[in-house]
């Protein structure tokens, strides 16, 4: 019976025949290797959550000291690009073509309202609410300008005004509230992911495709040995892109890693070994490398992006979508590597989703061996 | 001396989605000391049958003994034992020679010294030595085949299955393979080969004969032949119009079954009767019969019955193209590279109205290429490609309008059903209305369509979905017609019901260009180039290549003794 125990030296070679065909295959390099550098700066450069100077309309119908003072204010925000407009209509052609995001106007009875105690001086303030993102920050900036003008305008006038309510925002682990610094960890997960699944999931069909599949089960392999030797290449090839990626973040893209090595090797191995899963199994499941890819594309690489939590609000969801991130691991990592890139190794933190992966790796890699046959029919 | 090594009894295996079942209730076994054959069409479940012997799949019904154990409950007992070639290229051709020999090696196990006098004994046993260090995607064909050979034969197998080893190899390096193989019976190792062949069947020691799932006979050469003795004869020189003779003889109740051979016809009969005078068909006065040895394919339709009737629906429903003996296919100095790599290499050819042209030649030898141009689907590299007058590289569409083409492997929607196929296909070339239906309901009628109407394409079998590709490709009825390997795989009595019907269209004037590996096939042939390396090394008649390969220790020679003959002349030109 020595024929069908596992066999160090038959996984050995198994291993370095997948490692051989990884260096080779044009497209494996090209998914391991080129792909994620790409990514990496096209999530870092090309993705921008965050808005800087917004081209908005200015028209001034009052002519007094006051309203002056004020687009002067306007004028000097570094979020905002002001431009000047003579007539209403005006503003509202250019908003309609795009040519700006918003506009204000400041009536002619700004000056007189706001020396009225009894009044109030209204300023309209008009957005893009097609693009309600930036029609949102239209909105928060000029309000902005307008409370600092309005305590400036106090202190000068030396009134003590009754102090409004005063919001001084901090944001914590992200000072200065980069969307980078939250975007780059998030689209590590959409690269390993990649590697993961997509890559993974060609694998196994291409060997039933090409009949080599057949070639090893008339041989002694074992079934232990088939899986392991799938699993191991594609593990070290992940963690070395991981590893890859992290250091772009942290040195090339200027993104602050607070968390431990080990930390890192222990989220990333057991995402990794969750998304190995998926891509098996899928590939065994398929035998073919089309249905393969396309069955990835849409079980690991969609969710990765749209439910993860990596652009999408987890908890802006519907309910019954949120309930159904918690089946995808990419959210876990999400999680995971957002604490080790901005607060560090928090294993409080990061333990249930060193759990949730666990479990997730454990249930996929299980599918993948009940799938994984020893015979063609 | 020669021991069972293989039996199986009443094997039965179906699969989901496949109406009839893959093997039904087969039996046989496999001995030691001679090359066993398993021939039949594809899909008669020879790949099955290997199969289940390696352990690789479990019978439905029926029972499997492989080197006395059960091959699924003791399938690890087994598996050192075996070396199994699988039917595509079953080792990895993005690793070199050596590094496929090194995983083969620890895959079974075969260590220190053993492995390298393995090495040394089977690098030279198969001429690979001085390939060690190249991909194996880069080799040839039957270099491919001689490393997989390699590679199965590595700790010393007792039983070796080899699932279609002559596909994709060049008939000289078939040869060589098949010495290779027959050393290895020499040393004790029990050998499958099987094939889609029968000529190569016919030269194993004793051949299991499949059809459709079915065993159709077992026996040696000698014994499946028993039945034809007597009964198989050449006509020759029987004069003009081989076709209408041979449409004229299969007429005859005494004839079970006729081809074209060249210039002459070859026919087997009803057990007990004479060959009629050859003047009764209008043969010249010449003509004569002589008796010829019968062959595994005359068996093989006798068993299933005798072969198709002889006359063409399909030629009656054909419009007559007049005879005007003008050239309408045409390459000049055709040349086509792609990279370093030259496909086709300055390529001649003429191909008069109502001819049938083959190009005969191993895979990869340029063939496709050629005919792809001919037909306007590539662009040559030098040279040009005239059909019907018109340049292919100027008015391919005008051209196209007038060709019919079949392509390889039968380019049809396997997810269309088949009167969507023939709906499509007419639509594409502009017939509607009417004359679309008129002509879609002919077609229906010809090929016997009606029952499958309805059905998907990829649900039929091989010869059916070779009547239904041949129906597409003559809905606008053109001059010219296309066959690209058009019969390769399939049965031989829908072979020959397939060449009754291009038989037909030729005697209407319809100019037919075939290419095909098969050198039975070029029989039929009024002429033929043989291609190899992207040259054009010889055009003539069959008989003529034929007969300039002829010598005296062999004055009839057959096409592939001609093929290589030729081939072994060009490369001791070369070298």
């Amino acid at each position: 019976m020595n024929h069908s125990r596992f066999s160090l030296r038959r996984l050995r070679a198994l291993c370095w025949k997948e490692t051989l065909q990884i260096f080779r295959d044009p497209s494996s390099n090209l998914i391991a290797f080129i792909l994620p550098l790409m990514l990496m700066f096209v999530f870092g450069f090309g993705i921008n959550l965050d808005s800087s100077a917004l081209r908005v309309g200015l028209l001034d119908e009052a002519t007094g000291t006051e309203s002056h003072g004020f687009s002067a204010a306007l004028r000097a925000s570094p979020w905002l690009e002001m431009s000047d407009y003579e007539s209403r209509s005006r503003l509202e052609q250019d908003l309609v073509d795009s040519r700006i995001r918003g506009f204000v106007v400041i009536p002619q009875d700004f000056s007189r309202r706001l020396k009225d105690p009894s009044d109030t001086a209204p300023v309209q303030v008009v957005a893009d609410g097609s693009e309600p993102n930036t029609a949102q920050f239209v909105g928060a900036y000029v309000n902005g300008v307008w409370q600092t003008w309005l305590a400036q305008r106090a202190a000068d006038r030396g009134e003590t005004r009754e102090r409004e309510v005063m919001l001084v925002p901090r944001y914590w682990f992200n000072p200065a509230a980069t969307s980078r610094n939250f975007l780059i960890p998030g689209s590590i997960t959409v690269i390993m992911t990649v590697i993961g699944a997509l890559l993974t999931s060609l694998v196994v069909a291409r060997e039933w495709e090409r009949g080599t599949m057949e070639a090893l089960l008339s041989s002694p392999v074992t079934r232990a040995e088939l899986m392991l030797s799938k699993v191991l290449p594609y593990y070290a090839l992940g963690m070395f892109s991981l590893l890859l990626c992290v250091a772009t973040a942290r040195w090339l893209l200027g993104v602050p890693f607070r968390g431990t090595l080990l930390a890192l090797i222990v989220v990333g191995t057991f995402f990794l070994l969750s998304v190995l899963g998926i891509g098996l199994a899928i590939s065994t499941a398929t035998r073919n490398q089309f249905n393969a890819a396309q069955a990835a594309l849409n079980a690991a690489f969609l969710p990765a992006v749209m439910l993860s939590g990596f652009i999408y609000e987890i908890s802006s969801m519907p309910p019954a979508l949120r309930a159904f991130t918690h089946l995808i691991p990419a959210r876990y990592f999400v999680s995971a590597i957002q604490t080790l890139f901005q607060a560090g190794s928090l294993w409080h933190a990061l333990w249930p989703q060193i759990v949730a992966l666990m479990i997730a790796s454990a249930f996929f890699l299980g599918l993948t061996a009940r799938l994984t046959r020893r015979r063609m029919d | 001396m020669s021991e069972v090594v293989v039996s199986f009894r009443d094997v039965t295996k179906a699969f989901p989605r496949m109406e009839a079942p893959a093997l039904d209730a087969v039996s046989g076994e496999i001995r030691t000391g001679l090359i066993t054959g398993l021939a039949g069409p594809d899909g008669a479940g020879k790949t099955t049958l290997l199969r289940l012997i390696a352990g690789l799949m479990e019978a439905d019904a029926g029972t499997v003994r492989t080197l006395d154990f059960d091959p699924i409950a003791d399938a690890a007992r087994i598996r050192g034992e075996i070396g199994y070639m699988p039917q595509k290229f079953g080792l990895y051709e993005d690793l070199t020679v050596q590094e496929n020999l090194n995983l083969h090696a620890d895959l079974r196990q075969v260590v220190g010294e053993e492995r390298e006098d393995s090495f040394e004994r089977l690098l030279d046993f198969t001429d690979l030595r001085d390939f060690t260090g190249r991909l194996a995607g880069k080799l040839s064909g039957g270099m491919k085949q001689k490393l997989g050979l390699a590679c199965a034969l590595l700790g010393k197998p007792r039983l070796l299955l080899l699932d279609e080893p002559g596909v994709g190899v060049d008939p000289i390096s078939r040869r060589e393979l098949w010495r290779k193989v027959e050393e290895l019976v020499d040393r004790g190792i029990a050998v499958v080969w099987s094939t889609a062949y029968l000529d190569e069947a016919e030269l194993c020691g004793t051949t299991l004969v499949l059809n459709e799932g079915r065993k159709l006979f077992d026996g040696t050469p000698a014994e499946i032949a028993e039945p034809l003795r007597g009964r198989c004869y050449h006509l020759r020189q029987p004069g003009e119009g081989k076709r209408r003779l041979l449409t004229a003889a299969l007429l005859r109740s005494e004839v079970t079954d006729g081809t074209i051979q060249g210039h002459n016809l070859r026919l087997t009969f009803r057990s007990g009767v004479s060959p009629f005078p050859p003047g009764e068909i209008g043969a010249s006065d010449e003509a004569e019969w002589d008796p010829v040895k019968p062959r595994f394919e005359d068996a093989f339709i006798d068993m299933l019955g005798g072969g198709p009737p002889g006359e063409s629906p399909l030629a009656a429903q054909t419009r007559e193209i007049p005879l005007d003996g003008e050239t309408v296919i045409e390459a000049r100095g055709l040349t086509k590279k792609f990279g370093d790599f030259t496909a086709t290499d300055h390529v001649d050819f003429a191909v008069r109205r109502g001819e049938i042209f083959g190009l005969l030649g191993p895979n990869g030898a340029g063939k496709s290429t050629t005919f792809k141009m001919m037909c306007g689907l590539l662009v040559p590299t030098a040279g040009t490609a005239t059909v019907v007058g018109l340049d292919l590289r100027h008015s391919a569409g005008k051209a196209r309008q007038r060709l019919g083409y079949m392509a390889q492997k039968f380019s049809l929607y396997g997810n269309l059903t088949v009167s969507q196929n023939l709906a499509f296909f007419s639509g594409i070339y502009g017939i509607h209305g009417r004359a679309q239906r008129k002509r879609i309901g002919e077609m229906i009628e010809i090929f016997h369509l009606a029952p499958f109407l309805d059905s998907r394409t990829d649900s039929l079998s091989l010869g059916y979905k070779q009547r239904l590709a041949l129906a597409c490709s003559l809905m606008h009825e053109p001059d010219l017609l296309f066959l690209d390997e058009p019969t390769s795989g399939v049965d031989p009595v829908t072979r020959r019901e397939f060449w009754t019907h291009i038989n037909g269209l030729v005697e209407r004037g319809v100019t037919i260009m075939v290419t095909t590996h098969f050198m039975d096939e070029a029989e039929y042939c009024d002429r033929i180039g043989l291609v190899f390396r992207g040259r054009l090394i010889a055009n003539g008649t069959p008989d003529e290549l034929k007969q300039s390969a002829a010598t005296e220790s062999r004055p009839d020679p057959t096409m592939e003794d001609a093929f290589i003959a030729l081939v072994t002349g060009k490369e001791s030109e070369t070298a």
